[in-house]
């Protein structure tokens, strides 16, 4: 137990808890509203859609591999699944089933260009990036949809309370959504023989493929996976935001990138964790939203996330060295 | 002397006859005959391309010889095999780069193969269980849970022995596995090797490294351009003979004193300290000299190189060239004042290998290559590639083929000509022959000699005792960062110099 925890201590998650108890700290001590319920509430259910896509990214990038072609994805499966929904009627079983679905076709179409023609992740999915969302713009003209199903506008609401302010919490769908990407992400990848096979594909490729790893396999895997949560995401979007935009989910991939690489995952493949990427995730929300709270201009935001990320992945690239220097030395 | 003589041979394990394997129109294996037998230790000699590589993956079922070839395992016969029937008779491979998880832990390391098949849940329990047991029978102990990119070479080696064991290997072949260990770690790896034999684990070293594995060994097979030259009893060999049946050349190098005291001092190095490094380091090379610098791995020799060529600044003391103190902060400097450095990493940092050969000889000359408006004409350059093409001999049919198309001894000689032309007063090389075979070893002997003939001084940094007993005017011993002690080469031997390293 003692040594768990000091190898914990040496962790990139261990430093990035230290980084987002101190940022929580100080914007508790500057503006009361922040650590209150709701505003952790308003936080977990904003920034569900982000998380459940990181927690794709993660598997993703945990392969070896990378994918910016999800929100994308996600465009795609929103519009096609609701526009089904609101033709033919659906229930929240077959709604999810179709999103997923498109989800897992986008993702098999990524895989498959990346192994059988071995052309680098980045391209692939920069290119299908620009064709799924250039598919949907063409075909829908960029058409909102507003009128979805009353019960999808109405949501789910479990386990309500109510606060002395009246104001009611509860398990909504983002909530339970997220909860569930992470929880499904981490039995994956930690309790899994696939999810270790991902690993150590991630770790060392060649090796994987010497051990007689089923190297296609795990990759079409990986995108699909990755592909299936973008399209529970997009669902998700779609139900906070009351509506349908084919044009607003592209341009918020890198965001995603910058959750899940700022959680310790590494672009090279075979590191990563569920918990980094959910502090991540936690710091960069936290800023954002730290510094709405603070009455920081909105225009300041990227700058101030750009640094963060700066600095975290520096002092990761720091101390490596200075562990590489130790260990030349000794 | 072939065996067939001694009598009471133990029945073979492997047993393989008339195997050829073509590729194209090359012969790699010619009809090769070769045996292992139970709980042997065989070492497999020859030089890169001689068609060990090839036999190993034969015996590993990764490729299938041609037919007309007999594997017989254990009595049974195979026309060939494939990695699942290799693995299944109990054949593992541990390939140079070791084949690990550098992202993993050693238990999941040691039990991959539990990952293997049909999704399922890990059982972490059972896994941590066969790595103990592995660990345990070929005794030894390491952190179960310490991530192998901690680790350091000759533990790495340990997991992928482990590995094999937990994989039930009963034939475990190893591919240069000693090339990146200190002398320590190889006596450690060749007693876990002992320890397998006396369990009747037949284990086959391949190497071209050759006098430790003498050691252990029983039988030696020499292969030279995909034949067979011999399996000898390694007892009657020692690493000049091998030498000459894997080369079919005859090597012999003389140990005359050169007297090199009326020789201009090129590098004087007085005090030189840094914390962690080396301390109070002080020695002259002249003009013409190759010095020799040796010493276990982590001694402080490569730090000492590094901060002679700008890159790892010194803490006080002071380094002169021809007299001039130098204060070194940049390795741009360094060239700047005459001193060439070829790493010991010459295919991480010494070479763009996917670069052209033409391109990689010009890199340091660009500058003075250069004319008007900076930019250099394509006849100036063709001029400076042929010249120095021609100079070091390298074999090369385009100059803009790739730098890695060319074989390693080659390559060596294209990091060396693109120092030697920047002229340099000094030149330091760091393990320049790691990797390379005997004969391209002999090259490059040669051209340091040549060097230090047209009047460069040479520091000669080398893991090899023979080398620089063999190559040199004078050796120092590095020793936790101090420098310990001091060979005239024709007074000493490699005994003593191996003393003086483990003193």
């Amino acid at each position: 137990m003692r040594e768990g925890l000091q190898r914990f201590t040496r962790t990139h998650e261990f430093w990035l808890l230290i980084v987002l108890i101190v940022i929580g700290a100080g914007l508790t001590a500057a503006d009361s509203s922040f650590f209150t319920l709701q505003n952790l509430f308003d936080l977990l259910t904003s920034y569900a859609f982000y998380g459940i896509l990181a927690a794709g990214l993660l598997v993703v990038l945990i392969s070896g591999g990378i994918d910016i072609s999800f929100t994308a994805t996600a465009s795609v499966a929103q519009y096609v699944a609701l526009t089904v929904a609101i033709q033919y009627g659906a229930t929240w079983f077959t709604l999810f089933l179709m999103a997923a679905l498109i989800g897992i076709a986008c993702g098999a179409v990524n895989a498959l260009f990346i192994r059988t023609l071995r052309i680098p992740s980045i391209i692939v999915s920069i290119a299908t990036l620009n064709i799924f969302y250039g598919l949907l713009v063409f075909v829908t003209s960029g058409r909102y949809i507003y009128q979805l199903p009353d019960w999808f506008a109405h949501g789910i609401f479990w386990f309500e309370f109510e606060d002395a302010n009246q104001i009611s919490y509860g398990i909504n769908l983002q909530i339970l959504c997220l909860a569930c990407a992470f929880l499904l992400t981490w039995i994956l990848l930690n309790r899994t023989n696939i999810g270790r096979q991902i690993y150590a594909l991630g770790g060392n490729p060649d090796a994987a493929q010497r051990l007689g790893f089923h190297v296609f396999g795990l990759n079409v895997l990986v995108y699909c996976y990755m592909g299936f949560m973008a399209g529970i995401a997009s669902l998700v979007q779609a139900q906070l935001a009351q509506s349908v935009a084919p044009t607003v989910l592209v341009g918020k991939e890198l965001d995603v990138v910058a959750a899940v690489v700022l959680g310790g995952a590494s672009l090279t493949g075979g590191v990563g964790t569920v918990f980094g990427t959910i502090l991540g995730l936690a710091l960069l929300a936290i800023i954002q939203n730290g510094l709405i709270l603070l009455g920081v201009s909105s225009y300041w935001s990227p700058l101030f996330v750009g640094l963060v990320i700066l600095v975290a992945v520096s002092t990761t690239a720091w101390s490596q060295n200075r562990k590489h220097r130790r260990m030349v030395a000794a | 002397m072939p065996t067939g003589n001694r009598t009471a041979r133990l029945a073979p394990f492997l047993e393989l006859t008339h195997i050829s394997k073509r590729f194209g129109g090359v012969h790699a294996l010619r009809d090769v005959d070769f045996d292992i037998e139970a709980g042997e230790v065989h070492c497999l000699v020859g030089e890169n391309g001689s068609g060990k590589s090839t036999l190993i993956k034969i015996i590993a079922g990764v490729q299938p010889p041609e037919p007309g070839g007999r594997i017989r395992i254990e009595g049974r016969d195979y026309a060939h095999l494939n990695p699942v029937q290799s693995t299944h008779c109990g054949i593992q491979v541990i390939y140079q780069d070791l084949s690990l998880f550098p992202n993993l832990s050693v238990v999941e390391n040691i039990a991959i193969g539990r990952h293997l098949g049909r999704p399922r849940p890990v059982d972490w329990s059972g896994m941590r269980r066969l790595a103990r047991a592995a660990m345990e029978r070929i005794g030894v102990a390491l952190d179960l849970d310490a991530r192998v990119a901690d680790l350091t070479i000759a533990s790495r080696q340990l997991v992928a022995i482990c590995r094999a064991m937990a994989a039930d290997a009963r034939l475990l072949i190893m591919d240069e596995p000693t090339s990146s260990l200190t002398r320590h770690e190889v006596d450690a790896l060749l007693a876990v090797v002992r320890d397998l034999k006396r369990k009747g684990i037949c284990v086959v070293f391949v190497s071209h490294r050759l006098d430790e594995v003498l050691e252990v060994a029983e039988r030696v097979s020499v292969l030279r351009d995909g034949a067979k030259v011999g399996t000898f009893e390694a007892r009657d060999m020692n690493d000049h003979k091998l030498a000459t049946l894997m080369t079919g050349k005859e090597f012999h190098y003389d140990l005359t004193e050169t007297d090199l005291s009326d020789r201009a001092v090129v590098l004087s190095v007085r005090n030189l300290t840094r914390a962690g490094d080396y301390r109070e380091v002080s020695f002259d090379v002249r003009a013409g000299e190759i010095l020799g610098l040796t010493g276990l791995l982590g001694s402080g020799r490569t730090e000492l190189a590094l901060s002679l060529f700008g890159m790892n600044p010194p803490d006080a003391g002071e380094i002169r060239l021809n007299g001039e103190l130098l204060h070194l902060k940049t390795n741009a400097e360094a060239i700047e004042h005459g001193i060439a450095y070829v790493s010991e990493d010459r295919l991480g940092l010494g070479l763009v290998l996917e670069q052209p050969i033409s391109s990689n000889l010009v890199v340091t000359m660009l500058d003075r290559l250069a004319g008007r408006f900076g930019l250099v004409a394509p006849a100036v350059r063709n001029a400076h590639v042929t010249r120095w093409i021609k100079e070091l001999a390298i074999r090369v049919s385009n100059p803009e083929n790739a730098v890695k198309t060319l074989s390693g001894g080659n390559q060596q000689r294209v990091v060396l000509a693109k120092w030697m032309s920047t002229n340099p007063r000094l030149l330091i090389l760091d393990s320049p022959t790691v990797g390379v075979d005997i004969s391209a070893k002999d090259g490059i002997y040669e051209i340091v000699k040549r060097l230090a003939g047209a009047g460069i001084a040479v520091i000669l940094i080398s893991d090899e005792v023979p080398e620089v007993l063999y190559h040199t005017h004078r050796v120092l011993i590095m020793r936790e960062g101090r420098l310990t002690a001091e060979f005239a080469p024709h007074r000493s031997s490699e005994h003593e110099l191996e003393a003086a390293i483990n003193a």
